[in-house]
């Protein structure tokens, strides 16, 4: 037993339950859900197989698995986990099932398709955390795409053929001059010894300060759409608010973190010299989203579109946090993609669940619903303060951490940053008290019925991390820091002294 | 005691025999057609299937032996087997795929697979030839058949416009291949490939050997429908039988690079740096705009027109890496685009019946669901058309962007990235109405047609396989291009 591949299986798992699922009949069709639900469990199960058997305290790789692929290009299935995927991949494997057990009764035509993508999707997911060969990184970041666009595109909202191709062109623009800066660095690589896409033999390239700078923006510019950072987001709120709700979690909690961990596993310690290089930019731009996204969430009539420019604000902080460059501030980032994808992620599935109810998601459509659909509000209000940052919930202990450590090098950045802080809790709390509180005016909430027994199940386990994670950050953090360790001590090794600087100060707050 | 000795000249005839085969085969095909009646035509496809199978074998028989034949005018080395075996699998193809195609339309069953063989032996030694003369006439006996197998619906005026076009600027491009021709010949006393290098080696570049040089391209560059000498694919490749246009769009434009290829390496390897500018220009130019015109298309058999042009496009990027890795990358790719093209027009032929064509995508609305094997088969065949992973398309692009970088064309690879991104717009257009539209009209389920889903389905498995594994292809496609000279 010590010898399963765990990490293969837990890639491969839902991959293959989608096409056991192919093969089910259409009918009944609570059989396919079941049966999608089931699969995806055994991939949560495999996923704590793993967390079992990761060792907290080592920086390298673990549970590494390497076999030959395609020898002639050198390339290779190798698989890994460290201290940053560890945690995403878990995010992952628990938010799939929990996302299709939400879908129970919200999708209703060709279920059997959608669940079918979903967990295609997983295995894209999962795949593009655990790849620690350049091409099969690639070959999952794209296989991410196609079952997207058809969750988006076939059972989306009205203008979701738009939404679809959006999100696909967006996606590819950035990935295609990734996918040739790859094929650069493959090349680069024979002239050190074979021909190879293999993670470890990209850091040890010794490019030139040029071919750095352009490496580093083709990396950056698809992870910079993904994340998304101002102005690369204008395709997040058309595909958040077409998506279905399940397809909405998903990209929220899961599809988004891959740009930034993109940048924390590839672009920062390929490309250090790049990246020092590009850091005040790139805050800039993050920060601006920060602002931005916020603003722009307050006006929004729609409460999906609403969540959706919150994700923009906050993915801004993450970026913040990346290019500190001390291990406080990219902990706190790491420890806020996690934040986001239980916070957010909990925000979509209760606003799915409420427009289940009443085919609206205009704020001004609501009021008064605490005297309605008390549990509903309850756990709304929980995944409203977590994704504000009240203190004792996860998103106080990540946005903490990221203004802690990115004050040192970036004081006026985070300065202003922190302001995003402030505004996030008016627009949710503004949000909360128009949807909530105040008169029940429009008749149609009276008879509105509460949260079910299924939807708790759901709600549960993403609220209930929150608590743990705004109470117990140790456990979290103590796997997380070795690898994060790692990969800026590659970058300080490259940092001019200038900047030596600035990551010494924000080691000694870590000390 | 004047006797003529014929023995220089038959030595190693086998060489030629992949070639022979199917065209004894089509002979075979015209004779057996005049003694039988209509509704025993699907025999011919048996004979046929069995005879390029043998042609196939007899390739895979020569393998490695690496023979030169007819005074080394026509040769068996790898690159040419290979280029053979894959001919005669894409031919194989559509004739399986025609079986059912032939039944629903008012096509002659004989002289479709007749010509469709004669002009596959036509491909193969077009492949094979090591002379400029030699590649004349093949590419003659290919065209000439390809010329009629457009007009075959001789009753509807697209199909007979398609002849009438392809085969005037046919002839035009014929004119400036011989006139090419006659430059190499001028300029280095022989038409063959192996003199025209030595005389390249020792005079370097010439005026006449640029003329040669220049006329030549031209004249590929209509076969294949290089931009700017593109214009009549669309046209040709919408008025003929969809069946035709498939065999066209994959086996005549894979023999004809396959000879342009082998020109430009083995005989002007040597002033590569004259070519490479130029093919570099051609390059970009064939992709962009094939792709930019595929966009707007709205009739699926035209789209798929011009992004055949596109991936010609594509697959120029390994000629004009000009080394190894680059023509291996470019045989890899003509396999890679035979089996998704073939596929996709499969996917075309099955949407459609007799008077009811379907090519229109506004027709396809909702096909994806109602026909899941047809749709989730386009489906992959236009991702891998987009270069998607994990699907063949995606290898053979990665395969040659890398060649490109490689050769230090960062640039040239950088443009086929853009270009792909245009690309998955239109080739993700098509996926659109299969599955996210709700039909007005429905198309009705296509009756029993076993064999063009059979051809689908290798097709897919095909796709699937190279894209997954492209190892051991890739392998033999390095091997073949290894063993020019």
């Amino acid at each position: 037993v010590s010898t399963l591949p765990v990490l293969t299986l837990i890639v491969l798992s839902p991959v293959l339950g989608a096409v056991l699922l192919a093969l089910l009949p259409r009918e009944p069709v609570v059989g396919v859900r079941r049966a999608a639900f089931v699969f995806s469990l055994v991939t949560f199960a495999l996923s704590l197989v793993m967390l079992a058997r990761f060792q907290a305290g080592v920086a390298d790789f673990q549970l590494v698995e390497r076999a030959s692929w395609i020898r002639q290009w050198g390339i290779e299935f190798h698989l890994g986990v460290d201290g940053v995927s560890l945690f995403l991949v878990l995010l992952t494997t628990l938010l799939t099932p929990l996302v299709i057990l939400a879908s129970w009764t919200d999708v209703t035509k060709r279920v059997k398709e959608y669940y079918a993508f979903l967990l295609v999707l997983e295995t894209g997911m999962l795949g593009t955390l655990l790849a620690l060969d350049l091409f099969l990184f690639y070959v999952f970041w794209e296989v991410m795409l196609v079952p997207m666009f058809f969750l988006i595109g076939v059972w989306g909202g009205s203008r979701r053929v738009y939404a679809a191709i959006k999100f696909v062109l967006f996606t590819m623009l950035g990935s295609l001059p990734m996918l040739v800066a790859i094929l650069y660095c493959g090349w680069r690589t024979k002239a050190t010894g074979g021909f190879s896409f293999a993670y470890e033999r990209f850091l040890t390239l010794g490019l030139s300060p040029q071919e750095q700078l352009w490496l580093f923006a083709a990396f950056a510019l698809a992870f910079a759409i993904k994340v998304p950072l101002f102005p690369l987001h204008t395709w997040l709120p058309d595909a958040h608010v077409e998506a279905p709700t399940g397809g909405s979690v998903i990209l929220a909690g899961v599809l988004l973190k891959m740009g930034t961990y993109g940048f924390l596993r590839f672009a920062l310690p390929f490309f250090p010299l790049a990246a020092l290089e590009a850091a005040p930019y790139l805050v800039a731009l993050a920060v601006i989203g920060v602002v931005y996204g916020a603003l722009v969430a307050t006006v929004q009539p729609d409460l999906k579109k609403l969540v959706a420019y919150s994700s923009v604000s906050h993915l801004g902080f993450v970026m913040l946090g990346l290019f500190a460059f001390n291990p406080i501030a990219v902990g706190g980032s790491l420890y806020q993609m996690l934040n986001h994808g239980l916070s957010t992620g909990a925000l979509f599935l209760l606003v799915g669940m409420i427009y289940e109810r009443r085919h609206t998601r205009l704020i001004a459509s609501f009021g008064g619903l605490w005297a309605a659909v008390p549990k509903f509000a309850v756990f709304l209000l929980i995944a409203m303060l977590a994704s504000a940052g009240l203190p004792g919930l996860n998103g106080f202990v990540g946005e903490f951490l990221i203004m802690l450590g990115a004050f040192g090098p970036w004081p006026w950045a985070t300065a202003v940053a922190s302001s995003g802080v402030v505004l996030g809790a008016l627009y949710l709390l503004w949000m909360y008290q128009r949807v909530v509180f105040g008169p029940l005016v429009h008749e149609e909430n009276r008879h509105l019925t509460d949260l079910n027994a299924r939807e708790i199940t759901v709600l549960v386990p993403v609220l209930g991390l929150c608590f743990v994670m705004g109470f117990f950050p140790a456990p979290f953090l103590t796997r997380m820091q070795p690898s994060i360790d790692r990969i800026l001590a590659r970058v300080e090794a490259r940092a001019p002294a200038s900047t030596q600087i600035a990551v010494n100060m924000g080691e000694g707050v870590a000390r | 005691m004047a006797t003529i000795d014929l023995s220089p000249f038959v030595a190693h005839w086998e060489v030629a025999l992949p070639g022979l085969i199917v065209a004894g085969v089509a002979m075979l095909v015209m004779a057996v057609d005049a003694l039988m009646r209509g509704s025993e035509r699907d025999g011919l496809a048996v004979i046929g299937i069995l005879g390029l199978a043998a042609a196939g074998v007899s390739a895979i028989w020569l393998w490695g032996t690496d023979l030169a034949g007819f005074q080394n005018t026509v040769r068996a080395d790898r690159y040419a087997l290979f280029v053979a075996v894959l001919l005669c699998a894409s031919t194989l193809l559509v004739v399986l795929m025609s079986v059912d195609y032939l039944r629903d339309q008012p096509l002659p069953a004989g002289e479709f697979h007749a010509l469709v063989l004669l002009s596959t032996s036509g491909m193969i030694f077009l492949a094979a030839a090591n002379d400029l003369i030699v590649l004349f006439l093949a590419l003659e006996i290919m065209s000439v058949a390809a010329y009629v197998l457009a007009g075959l619906f001789r009753h509807e005026i697209r199909s007979t416009e398609a002849a009438l076009k392809y085969f005037l600027l046919g002839a035009f491009a014929t004119g400036f291949l011989l006139y090419g021709i006659a430059f190499f010949y001028g300029a280095s006393g022989s038409t063959r490939l192996d003199q025209i290098a030595l005389a390249v080696a020792r005079d370097g570049v010439t005026t006449w050997t640029l003329l040669g040089m220049a006329f030549l391209l031209v004249g590929f560059g209509f076969k294949v429908a290089l931009v700017p000498f593109h214009a009549w694919a669309p046209d040709v490749y919408e008025g003929a039988p969809t069946a035709v246009t498939a065999f066209m769009a994959v086996g005549v434009k894979a023999a004809a690079f396959a000879a342009l290829a082998r020109v430009f390496s083995a005989a002007l390897g040597g002033i590569a740096a004259s070519w490479t500018g130029i093919l570099w220009v051609l390059a970009v130019l064939t992709m962009t705009v094939g792709n930019v015109i595929a966009v707007r298309q709205r009739s699926v058999k035209r789209m798929l027109a011009y992004s055949s042009i596109a991936h010609a496009g594509y697959a120029l990027i390994g000629l004009v890496a000009a080394t190894r890795d680059g023509g291996a990358a470019l045989l890899f790719y003509l396999a890679v685009y035979s089996f998704m093209t073939l596929g996709a027009f499969g996917v075309v032929m099955a949407l459609g019946r007799r008077g009811e064509p379907n090519e229109n995508l506004d027709d396809w609305a909702g096909v994806g669901f109602r026909h899941p094997a047809l749709g989730l088969s386009m489906a992959v065949f236009m991702l891998s058309l987009a270069g998607i992973p994990p699907t063949a398309g995606f290898a053979g692009k990665f395969y040659l962007f890398s060649a490109a970088i490689d050769a230090g064309y960062v640039s040239l690879a950088v443009i086929g990235a853009l270009n792909s991104l245009v690309s998955v717009y239109y080739y993700l257009g098509v996926l659109v109405p299969m599955y996210m539209a709700d039909g007005t009209r429905r198309i009705e389920a296509p009756s029993s047609r076993p064999y063009l889903l059979a051809t689908i389905l290798v097709t897919v498995a095909a796709t699937l396989a190279i894209g997954i594994l492209p190892g051991a292809p890739m392998e033999l496609a390095r091997s073949a291009f290894a063993s020019l000279r």
